[in-house]
């Protein structure tokens, strides 16, 4: 496999002339289209910009850290930042620091993470898995995109206005009490919050209703089995972080006193009801992931996937369990130890599911013909990383452990293996797999790859130093850590290599984009189905028409490769007849 | 749901009725997706509520003096109107759904209307409830009670208190109702000096109280807003007659949000006003 190159495929318009790309011309067509693949488009386009907003605020944080003492952030450039934001007052660099890390935090989980895979992906990929023709409320979907748009309006209001510097959990009582644009940031994650409610239940009501005839509950691809566990947490947890955002906008506003102790309120409260749609809500990241990865690795292995229901099953569980863990993140917060014992022993409940997936997937690419094609290198990255990253979190579950790396740059290092290592690595996965089938195109395999190993060897230079620092006490959020510099072995040096591991990590994520772009030019047509995937996505043709389907598709096994043949001519799999 | 792999092949997309969308095989397929759509909807709109439920459930919990004594600011011969008045909307929509299913458009006009009309009087009823506490200064938070009740000091020194504001005598109304109502209840008293003090404190602690009531109230008042928008919505498209025995998915899921907001405010009739 690694010597296929793309210069044999052959060269030909990429689709016939009529497909969902082509079917309407101009800008309207897409703004307010009801087609889902369009919704699914303009969605993937928008959080990429957005990670990319995120990940300058990461740059700026790891910049700062790379050395002892202020580095970017200084007086110098706390007077220039004030000539050009809209708060008139200068900051100092310690708020420059603080805000840069609360607008990271908030933009990678609410305008990036949590849409990413569902709204981007699944919206496109749902129904035609489906064999459907849309999915169940193509006006409700296009709204949920358009409140998308509403809430990173209000998140780049926020952003001219100063920043926030709560920390992306917006924590009461300061967040009651800071002068910094909380209120619309608030108002950002609410109307964010209702755009993710409707994709869920439109996907929830899409796998109910609109199921080809056929496709039984266990003909599904697991894909869909994710986004529909994905769509239930949606639904039971996000109308639960609206009411939080609702009493705390309502707090700052009307001081209604029901989380500032100053106004009789109770801000563990505020956490308990934070955390409620915040836990689930990390689920909402990754349960989607597991979906990619569990359809790559089988259509690149080869191989039929090895326990289909228990992959299935494992996405409702940990769906279900997700909603009974929260108090894990609140052992410090005074919380009584017995509530803290029965978080802990609940949080080892998750893992079960967890690994289950994993050994599973381990177990299909077990004798299977594993190609090293581009979406396989990324779902191999994805164990690699989500196994250290969900091992770690067996330390921050365990109650004692916890309490000593509490606040401290282990944790961060935890949750970006899981969010990055998990969340992001699949995304791009699924970019990579279903991006011939989006735009007709193939992309260079042989820069894929390359780029792929840059992203693997810059994430774990990034975050691999955290978990040693952080393990020798180095907290988390601080601007500086010049004092501590003798009391921890080796802190310059792990910090410095974390920046240089970050900037490579972030040159293989800048470096993506630009060769899909250029794929959509000057990449090879691609065939119907170059994977040689079974899903009836596959079964369409790239990119697929208006409606989805020219001929409604026949519903066979999702992982069923044995008929299937590579035609040389098209450079795809067909059906054997 | 019927899922026929025949009954698609016979019903080419030539044969859509105008109101079956495109991606729907059959109008039993849109009916069934509507439905479950409505009621995972108001399956998050109850969630969208429990937020506030349990809030009112720790506080009650932590301070149930506090709770026992903002229940008697409030107006129980009004909410039980409003009640009423809720519980009949709920029975004229029922009834239009039925309207809808059987094709009587004239009656399913008049029943919406008469919906439209009760929701309205609920708001109105309602907003003669907030006018008695803005005027007495019952607002939430104990800081902005204890701000309005002390002293009235000023930002700008000489500057003279805002219109409406006597320093005492809102306080005074407060105290004056706890003092009543302890009395009509019996409560032993304490020396006049330590219970003067204790009326205070107890005053100061009611904004917890307006907090919880005004967040309840207002929420379910928006959500009365929104159904009555839809109503309108459903009146505007009944008059048109789109609505049929085949096709009347629209008056089942507005009739599924009415009976909800009714029915939470069933729940808060009796958890706010209603304290013993």
């Amino acid at each position: 496999m690694a010597t296929t190159t793309t210069d044999n495929w052959p060269q030909q318009p990429a689709a016939g002339p009529d497909n969902y790309l082509t079917h309407t011309r101009g800008i309207a067509s897409w703004i307010f289209t009801l087609d889902h693949k369009r919704v699914g488009i303009m969605f993937l386009v928008s959080v990429v910009a957005f990670l990319g907003l995120g990940a300058f605020f990461a740059l700026l944080i790891r910049t700062e850290l790379a050395h002892p003492g202020p580095t970017i952030m200084t007086d110098t450039t706390a007077k220039m930042l004030a000539t050009v934001s809209l708060a008139d007052e200068q900051l100092t660099p310690q708020q420059m620091y603080n805000r840069a890390f609360t607008l990271h935090g908030a933009i990678m989980i609410f305008l990036f993470v949590i849409p990413a895979i569902p709204s981007a992906l699944g919206n496109f990929v749902l129904p035609l898995q489906l064999g459907a023709r849309d999915v169940a409320f193509p006006r409700l979907n296009l709204f949920s995109y358009h409140l998308f748009i509403i809430g990173a309006v209000f998140f780049v209001l926020t952003l001219l206005m100063g920043g926030v510097d709560t920390g992306w959990t917006f924590y009461a009582p300061y967040s009651v009490e800071t002068s910094t644009a909380v209120t619309t940031a608030v108002i950002g994650a609410f109307v964010l919050g209702f755009g993710s409610i409707f994709t869920g239940l439109n996907f929830l009501v899409t796998v109910h209703t609109l199921r080809r005839p056929g496709m039984t509950w266990f003909k599904m691809p697991l894909m869909v089995w994710a986004l529909y566990a994905t769509a239930i947490i949606q639904l039971l947890a996000t109308p639960v972080l609206a009411i939080t955002l609702l009493l705390l906008f309502a707090e700052r506003l009307f001081g209604v006193g029901i989380f500032d102790p100053a106004l009789g309120g109770d801000p563990v409260l505020f956490q308990h009801f934070f955390w409620f749609y915040s836990h689930p809500a990390v689920y909402i990241m990754i349960l989607p992931a597991m979906g990619i990865i569990s359809e790559v690795i089988s259509s690149h292995s080869r191989k039929h996937i090895f326990g289909y229901k228990f992959i299935a099953y494992s996405s409702v569980a940990i769906a279900l369990l997700g909603f009974l863990v929260w108090g894990h993140h609140m052992f410090v917060s005074g919380q009584s130890p017995l509530a803290g014992v029965i978080f802990s022993a609940l949080t080892f409940s998750v893992a079960i599911p967890s690994a289950i997936k994993v050994f599973n997937w381990i177990a299909t690419m077990y004798k299977g013909s594993v190609s090293f094609s581009t979406p396989m290198l990324y779902a191999m990255i994805f164990i690699i990383l989500f196994g250290l990253g969900g091992l770690t979190g067996l330390f921050l579950g365990a109650l004692a452990t916890d309490v000593h790396v509490h606040d401290t740059s282990f944790v961060v290092a935890h949750f970006h293996y899981q969010m990055v290592g998990g969340g992001v690595i699949a995304f791009i996965c699924g970019v990579h797999h279903w991006w011939p089938k989006m735009t007709g195109r193939m992309y260079s395999e042989r820069i894929g790859r390359i780029v792929a190993i840059m992203i693997l060897i810059g994430f774990n230079l990034t975050y691999f130093p955290q978990f040693i620092i952080g393990s020798r006490g180095m907290p988390r959020r601080y601007f500086d850590y010049e004092s501590m510099v003798g009391e921890i072995p080796g802190l310059t040096f792990y910090q410095m290599i974390s920046t240089i591991g970050g900037y490579i990590f972030v040159a293989g994520l800048v470096a993506i984009p630009i060769y899909l772009i250029y794929s959509l030019k000057h990449g090879p047509p691609a065939p119907d189905n170059p994977w040689g995937g079974a899903t009836l996505e596959w079964k369409t043709s790239s990119p697929p028409p208006w409606d989805n389907f020219k001929k409604l598709p026949e519903v066979t096994d999702p992982y069923d490769f044995e008929n299937m043949r590579f035609d040389e001519k098209t450079q795809g799999y067909v059906t054997a007849t | 749901m019927t899922e026929n792999p025949d009954q698609h092949s016979t019903e080419g997309h030539g044969e859509h009725p105008p109101w079956l969308a495109h991606h729907f095989d059959t109008p039993q397929q849109q009916y069934a997706s509507a439905k479950l759509g409505m009621w995972t909807f108001l399956l998050t709109e109850v969630l969208f509520f429990s937020g506030l439920f349990c809030a009112y459930a720790v506080f009650r919990r932590n301070y149930p003096e506090v709770f026992f004594d903002g229940h008697h600011f409030l107006d129980t011969t009004l909410g039980a109107v409003n009640t009423a008045i809720l519980l009949l909307s709920s029975f004229t929509m029922a009834w239009g759904v039925r309207c809808a299913q059987l094709g009587q458009r004239r009656l399913l006009i008049a029943l919406l209307a008469i919906t439209l009309v009760c929701a309205g009087g609920f708001l109105v009823i309602k907003g003669f409830e907030y006018n008695v506490k803005w005027e007495h200064h019952m607002f939430p938070g104990q800081a902005v009670v204890a701000n309005w009740f002390g002293a009235y000091e000023p930002e700008v020194p000489g500057e003279p208190p805002p219109r409406g504001f006597h320093p005492g005598e809102h306080e005074e109304y407060l105290i004056d109702k706890l003092k009543h109502a302890d009395e009509e209840a019996g409560v032993r008293l304490p020396p006049e000096s330590l219970y003067e003090a204790e009326l205070e404190e107890r005053v100061d602690n009611l904004g917890t109280f307006f907090g919880i009531y005004f967040c309840l109230t207002g929420l379910h008042a928006i959500h009365v807003i929104c159904g009555m928008i839809a109503i309108t919505w459903l009146l505007v498209r009944a008059r048109r007659g789109d609505f049929g025995p085949q096709h009347y998915d629209a008056v089942d899921c507005v009739g599924l949000y009415w009976h909800l907001v009714d029915l939470i405010w069933i729940y808060l009739f009796p958890l706010l006003y209603l304290i013993h």
